[in-house]
Parts: C-alpha cells; structure tokens; sequence
C-alpha cells in the first residue's frame, strides 16, 4: 500500500514537471535566441551566446522601437482605465439597484458575448471610418472601452460585498457615487487587480482589430511589429526574439507583480 | 383598526416609490456610460452586419439577395474547408485542453504536493504571451530543421524530420499543440479557483469510503466543477471558432490571396471573413453571413453544452 502510494506520488510529480518545463522552456529557448544569431538559432542551439547587443542594435536602427512600445503602453493603459471604471460601475448598478428592466438589458448584454468579434469587425471598420478616426489609437480605444465579461466578472465579484456597509455609509449621509468610490472600490482591491490583469492582457496581446485600425508605420503596436519581423522573407530570427522579449516583459512583470491578487480576484468572483 | 389601516398603506405604498425611484436613479447613473458604449459599439454593429448579411456587393456596387448568401454558403467549397477546419479544433483540441487543465489543477489542489506556487506559476506563464507572439516562437520551433525536429532526431524518437508546417496534417497538428500550450494554465486557472471552494471534508470522506482517485474526480470534483467547467467549455468554444491570430501567424508567408497553410488547412472561419474583406474584392454582405454562421454555431453549442451539464444534475 505504501510503495503504491509512492509510486503514485512519483507519477503525479513527473507529470507535473514535465507540463512545467514543456510550459516554461519556450521562455527560455526565447531569451537564449535572443543572443544568438539567426544562423544559430535555426541550427537549434540551446546555449546562451553574446549577440544580444548586435540584435538589439539592429532592431532599434531599424525600428522605432521605443515609439511603437510606446504607442501600446498607451493604448493599453487608457484601455484598461476605461474599463475598469466604466464596466465596473455597470457591474455595480446592476448588482445593487437592480429592477425588472435593468435584468433584462443584463441578460441582452451577455449575450452579446457570443457574438464573435469577427461579425462586428466590418460594422464597427465603417464606423471608425466615418468617425474620421481610421489610423488613429483614439479608435482602437474608443471601440473597447467597455469589456462585456468584465461587466460579468464586477457584478459576480460585487454579490460577496457586505451591503451592511453601504447602508451604513448611506445613515452616515455619504452620496451614492462617493460610496462607491470610497467604500467600495478600495474594499474590491482583489477584484480590481485581477479584472486588471485581464484587461491589459487582452489590450496588450491584441492584434487583428489593431492589424485592421491602425496602418501607418508609426501608429503601430508591438504585436504588429512582431508580425511585421516575422513575415519578412529573410526572417531576422535573433532580432524577432529580441522584439519578443520587450513585448512580453511589461506582462510578465505586471503578472508577477499582482499574481496574488489575481487568484483572488477570480476565487472571489466564482464564489456564487 | 379600520381607521388606522388607509394611512398605513398609502405611507408604506409611497415609501416604497420612493424607493424605486431612488433605486432608478443611481441604477440608471451606474450603468448609462456602459450601456451608451455598448449600443454604439457593440448593438449597433451587430444589427449592422445582420443587415449587411442580406446585401451582395462588388466593391461599391451592392444589391439585395435576402438569404441568397446564406444559400450561397452550402456550395461554397472555400467556406465549407474553412467550417471543416475550425470544427476540428473544436472537436479534438479543446476537449484536450481542458482535460488537462482539470488534471493539473486537482493535482496542485493536494496538499500533500510541493512547490504548487511554482508549478502553478510556470504553468500559467503561457497565458501571458500574446498571440502573436507565441505563434511566431512556435513556427520557429517546428521549423524543418527547427529546434523540436532537432531534438526529436537526436533522442531518436523519429529517423525523419517531421515537416511540421508543410504539411496540411501535421500543421494543424502544429497549431494545436500551441493552442495547447497557451490556454491550458489559463483555464487551470479557472478550475483551481474552482476547487479551492470545495470542501477537503467531502474527499476525506470519499476516501474513508474506500472512493479511488478516477471516483473522486468524477463523483465529487467534476459535478461540484460544472458551473465552472461549463463556463472555460463555453469561453473556449467562441474562441476557437472565432481562431484567427494563430492560423494567420503560422501559415508560412502569412495570409495570401488564394490559401492559407498548406493546402488550406489553416483555413478558418474568421480569416475567411478577413479574407473576403480585405484580400479578396471587397464583398462585405458575404463576410458578414459567414460571421453570423460563427454566431449561430456558438450559440447552438453553447444550448447544447448548457443542455449537457443541465442533465447530467
């Protein structure tokens, strides 16, 4: 019984590693590329070499790059804000002052999270063509500002907030927009850090609505870039991983940095 | 008694007006930013291309055909290699996925197991890369001569490079596995979470029952799960029907006029839509019915996945 036990607990281990370094080893082959040169990177080294210098030095000649980094730190920053407030205002006034009317307009609008971005895609093209806003981040931004399944992931997360202390904060005389500004969204740290994560994730990491919005070189993001390296006809694999890196490293830093919050956050929304 | 009774309820009837009214005017104030970004954004394109999927056009000439385009669609063979490819990925690779993430995430619920934060960690690490991005480490990876036919010939697990992307098969085999790879921890995330809320009491008591682990996973984790298992099947379907990032990234050369990986295997859904509306000549009302045959397929999967875990209570 307890050799089968140990054999079992090997089993899961192995398991458990492999699915770590199958998961991990991308990243590494990733920062390894990054210091090798093209030639080597397709012969399949695996041990670090001392290009990274001369990598970074032709992606920065060649590429603004430092603009284009710029550009999605602030597409997806403004992104975020939006969303976070505006959606999770909406989660709030749905969850605490619901009425027959506002649950139906709930129930339409996640619905409208079944509608793949695909069948918007033309409608919403037009629309940022007569808005005048067509190669301009102020259109990427303005279509995302609200995020449907962050509406969703707020109102779940809002059920498990004590409503003894908002009507309290009320006797006391508090307004209902300062209730929530004050009370509310300090106590929802957790959620607002995880809905956070989600929101620069997806704002980050986006590239066919970008692809299709924004079409001068100087207006684009780090994904188009990566893109754009990548299907050149030689393509420059040490200076495409180099590309990589910066672009994932805001990521991984804001993951690391709020990874706490994050489980928390999506524990505490799944609790109903 | 019955003097006192009319005030009573006119006060009680006002009070709770006033309430309502209270009640209308913050809901109201909440969600009006949410609600206007939406109808503009969202309602107003979604009744766009409804519309829009009854016209046919040429470039700028449009006529009205009713359904034509959908009749269209039953003998377009692009179309019907396009829906044949995104179904399967939905039918081989997702049910993959989120098996695995429910494994690995009831092994890091054990306590008995050690170093869970790294493992889960590392695990998770996938979902922070972007499309894009993963996409373009991966075509290099599965290259020809690329590092994971290097390694397989030296381990000598096979005697042959394996042509990764050249091949209609094994690019979608390809693809898969970096689908794989990207959202596994991503829904592990969601299943840990999940499990977290369920008591360790219920599989002590399974175990003193003398229940095994395949009966404690079936008998307790996955019907306490369902709520969340239904809600990562459902995410997952309208994203892999929606697949667009990955097959455009892989296919070598990106997309052309004509196909897209070989022998159109990457052909999806959502590039063919891309496809009709910027590579080909424009036919928008076309694109359009194409995107609402993605809505009708969700939607139809969804009732039936919602239907499933329903009654299986």
């Amino acid at each position: 019984m307890k050799g089968k036990l140990y054999l079992l607990r090997v089993l899961q281990y192995a398991f458990l590693l492999s699915c770590f370094i199958l998961a991990v080893f991308p990243f590494f082959w990733m920062v390894v590329g990054a210091t090798n040169t093209a030639v080597d990177i397709i012969k399949g080294k695996i041990s670090f070499g001392n290009e990274l210098i001369p990598n970074l030095n032709r992606l920065f000649s060649d590429y603004d790059v430092t603009g284009i980094f710029w550009n999605s730190c602030k597409i997806s920053l403004l992104t975020v804000l939006g969303q976070l407030l505006f959606s999770s205002m909406a989660g709030y006034g749905f969850e605490l002052f619901s009425s027959k009317t506002r649950e139906r307009i709930y129930g339409v609008v996640l619905l409208t999270m079944m509608v793949p971005f695909a069948a918007l895609m033309i409608p919403l093209f037009r629309l940022i063509v007569s808005f005048n806003l067509l190669d301009n981040h102020a259109g990427l931004i303005l279509t995302s500002l609200v995020s449907v399944f962050l509406v969703f992931f707020f109102r779940q997360s809002f059920k498990s907030f004590p409503k003894e202390i908002i009507q309290a904060a009320r006797v006391d005389g508090a307004g209902e927009f300062r209730i929530f500004c004050s009370i509310v969204v300090p106590a929802m740290k957790a959620t607002y850090a995880a809905a956070a994560i989600y929101a620069f994730m997806t704002s980050w990491n986006s590239y066919m609505w970008p692809l299709i919005v924004l079409q001068s070189n100087e207006q684009k993001t780090m994904q188009l870039l990566i893109s754009t390296l990548s299907s050149a006809y030689f393509p420059e694999y040490g200076v495409i991983m180099t590309a990589i890196i910066i672009s994932t490293l805001p990521m991984i830093c804001i993951f690391f940095s709020l990874q706490k919050h994050f489980i928390h956050g999506i524990t505490g929304s799944l609790k109903q | 008694m019955a003097e006192k009774l009319p005030p009573l309820t006119l006060s009680s009837l006002d009070k709770k007006r006033r309430k309502v009214s209270f009640n209308n005017r913050y809901g109201w104030f909440f969600i009006s930013f949410c609600l206007i970004l939406l109808a503009l954004f969202m309602l107003y394109p979604i009744i766009s291309s409804l519309i829009m999927s009854t016209f046919s056009s040429r470039g700028m000439i449009s006529r009205y055909v009713g359904l034509g385009n959908y009749k269209r669609l039953l003998h377009d063979t692009v179309f019907l290699q396009a829906l044949k490819n995104t179904l399967l990925f939905f039918i081989i690779q997702m049910p993959i996925m989120l098996f695995l993430a429910l494994m690995i995430a009831t092994l890091l619920n054990n306590k008995a197991i050690k170093f869970r934060g790294v493992f889960r960690t590392g695990i998770f690490l996938p979902a922070v890369t972007s499309l894009v991005t993963y996409a373009t480490l991966f075509k290099m990876m599965f290259s020809l001569e690329g590092f994971v036919n290097r390694f397989l010939m030296t381990t000598h697990l096979i005697s042959d490079p394996i042509p990764w992307l050249v091949d209609p098969f094994w690019a979608r085999i390809t693809v898969m596995i970096a689908l794989t790879w990207r959202w596994t921890g991503y829904n592990m995330v969601f299943y840990l979470s999940g499990l977290q809320n369920i008591p360790d009491e219920l599989y002590e008591a399974a175990k003193i029952d003398g229940a095994n682990a395949l009966q404690q996973l079936g008998r307790i984790t996955v019907p306490l799960l369902k709520p969340i298992i239904l809600f990562t099947a459902v995410t997952s379907t309208i994203g892999t029907l929606q697949l667009f990032d990955e097959p455009t990234s892989f296919a070598s050369g990106g997309v052309t006029a004509a196909t897209i990986g070989p022998g159109n295997s990457l052909l999806t859904m959502s590039v063919y839509i891309y496809n009709l509306c910027f590579k080909y000549m424009p036919n928008f009302g076309y694109a359009a019915t194409v995107a609402y045959v993605i809505v009708i397929l969700v939607a139809i999967l969804a009732f039936v996945q919602f239907k499933l875990a329903g009654d299986r209570r």
